[in-house]
């Protein structure tokens, strides 16, 4: 379904991802973990195409994203949904609205049947009953939940999930969990999901990559990632403070920032 | 030291000019999408509703006032000249040309403008573009354009709305509470005011209307993804366009008279 060949993106000198290459199979779900500033969210938005990456391509459906025009990729952009971190409700419009938005800017479907389609998306999410209250008058966990009713609301062929349970409190990243298998098992659809939820990932993956510093340090089933012999990968999962992975960001002496008197810290005025 | 001084110049020189050439940029793709199907008549008329219509209140106490002390003040200069008998083209040629136009524009910048940069500002903090553009949805063509048209549409009508109230307004004081014939009023000012000068102020308020959304929407697209960025986009959009505008009006005028 989704080939990432190659990808290079770079912000100044932090490299986002580094020559990144994996598969993202079709009807699977698959889960890109990595703990922050791990490239894991920028894999994603160029992946969507949201963003164009230095080098390297992204196959969706055959056709290379990073070098496709605005309308071919707005074409493709009609079989994505996507969940965002935090929902990207659009305020001023009404639930009912929000999920009824793409259905009135790209079809021509008269009102009753979006109407009947909305009640449908919300019934799976479970919200029916919300369709005239505003998004500020939703919890977080609720928000979510309508923000997959509007990404699923075209039928999309693929669903990209932006960290879905961060900030959610145990029962609704176990609703949202449940949502995403059940999306992936009853329609097929190819799920790509973004993470640092380790247990809810173990859940509902067919698939786990795991990110560090914009390289790929493992791939694969959720026993094989378990089994893993990889000391990063061990430590991920364990959640342990010590081990390769680092706690400090930086690679200068800590004796040497204490002893020299320089005046890095409080920064060069002009 | 002297290096500093130079390198500093330099680095504002180089960051106003890259600020400048970015907004030009954006307007020319908001406009340029703006022509581009699908056309979105409703997304327009809600904008001009919101930039235009609900600025109608804010418009009326302003001009009424602005009508009220002009009339005031020109009538006690005037009667020291025993010209009164022109204070009826006096308010409006000072309305028209000037008051007009320059006061909407700040009242409509203080009022939608801080709200089109501070809606924008939240949209970008929330993802909200982004969201649009996985919905296969231009973000500038959808939000962007039908801002900017709104403005360059609304500010016209509303400065039009403002020189009729501020005249009555100069009526009232002139005519109902200081005594001038009323006749005297409104015969001077048909005869003072001259197509150039509506046509000025026309001029005038289209340039301002366009000043107002452009900044705002600029400000509000650009501004960072965190709450102190939208306020200071905010805080931005109204002082950079309060000041364009007085200064976009000195140079208009000079070009016009």
């Amino acid at each position: 379904m989704i080939r990432v060949e190659n990808l290079v993106k770079t912000y100044g000198r932090i490299v986002a991802c580094n020559k990144v290459s994996c598969r993202l199979e079709k009807h699977k779900v698959t889960v890109i973990l990595g703990g922050s500033g791990s490239g894991k969210s920028t894999l994603l938005r160029q992946v969507t195409g949201l963003e164009k990456p230095d080098s390297g391509s992204v196959f969706f459906d055959g056709m290379d994203l990073t070098r496709a025009n605005k309308k071919a990729l707005y074409e493709k952009r009609k079989k994505m949904g996507m969940l965002f971190q935090g929902s990207a409700l659009f305020n001023y419009l009404t639930i009912f609205e929000n999920i009824a938005f793409p259905l009135r800017e790209h079809t021509k479907i008269a009102d009753n049947v979006i109407k009947n389609i909305v009640t449908m998306k919300l019934e799976m999410v479970g919200l029916r009953g919300t369709e005239h209250l505003m998004p500020s008058q939703l919890s977080g966990g609720m928000m979510k939940r309508v923000g997959l009713a509007r990404a699923i609301v075209m039928d999309p062929k693929v669903i990209f999930y932006d960290e879905p349970t961060s900030g959610l409190d145990p029962i609704s990243t176990g609703v949202i969990g449940k949502l995403i298998k059940d999306l992936n098992t009853k329609l097929g659809i190819t799920s790509v999901v973004v993470s640092h939820d380790i247990a809810s990932s173990f859940k509902i993956a067919d698939k786990i990559i795991i990110l560090y510093y914009g390289d790929i340090i493992a791939q694969g089933t959720v026993a094989q990632i378990q089994n893993s012999m990889d000391e990063r990968v061990v430590q991920f999962i364990a959640g342990s403070p010590e081990g390769p992975i680092s706690f400090t960001r930086t690679d200068d002496s800590y004796i040497d920032a204490l002893l020299t008197d320089n005046d890095n810290t409080t920064g060069k005025m002009l | 030291m002297n290096l500093d001084m130079v390198a500093f110049i330099g680095r504002s020189t180089l960051s106003w000019v890259q600020v400048m050439g970015r907004s030009g940029v954006f307007l020319f793709l908001a406009v340029f999408q703006a022509f581009q199907r699908p056309f979105r008549m409703s997304r327009l008329l809600k904008e001009i509703q919101f930039i235009g219509s609900k600025s109608f209140l804010i418009v009326f106490v302003t001009a009424l006032f602005t009508g009220m002390v002009l009339a005031l003040q020109g009538y006690h200069t005037l009667t020291q000249f025993g010209a009164q008998a022109l204070l009826g083209s006096a308010v409006a040629l000072s309305i028209i040309r000037e008051l007009g136009p320059v006061l909407c524009a700040l009242m409509v910048t203080g009022r939608a403008g801080s709200a089109i940069a501070a809606e924008i500002g939240i949209m970008k903090l929330t993802d909200q573009f982004p969201a649009l553009e996985m919905m296969a949805i231009e973000p500038v063509k959808y939000v962007i354009s039908p801002k900017i048209l709104a403005g360059i549409i609304s500010l016209p009508l509303l400065t039009a709305f403002f020189d009729v109230v501020g005249i009555l307004g100069g009526y009232l004081v002139g005519v109902q509470l200081l005594g001038i014939n009323h006749g005297v009023y409104f015969g001077k000012m048909i005869t003072a005011v001259t197509f150039a000068d509506i046509y000025g102020g026309v001029i005038k308020s289209l340039c301002f209307g366009l000043l107002i959304s452009w900044v705002a929407c600029f400000m509000g697209f650009s501004a960072q993804s965190t709450t102190e960025g939208v306020s200071q986009a905010t805080t931005r959009s109204v002082v950079v366009t309060s000041l364009s505008i007085l200064v976009v009006d000195y140079i208009l005028t000079s070009l016009l008279l």
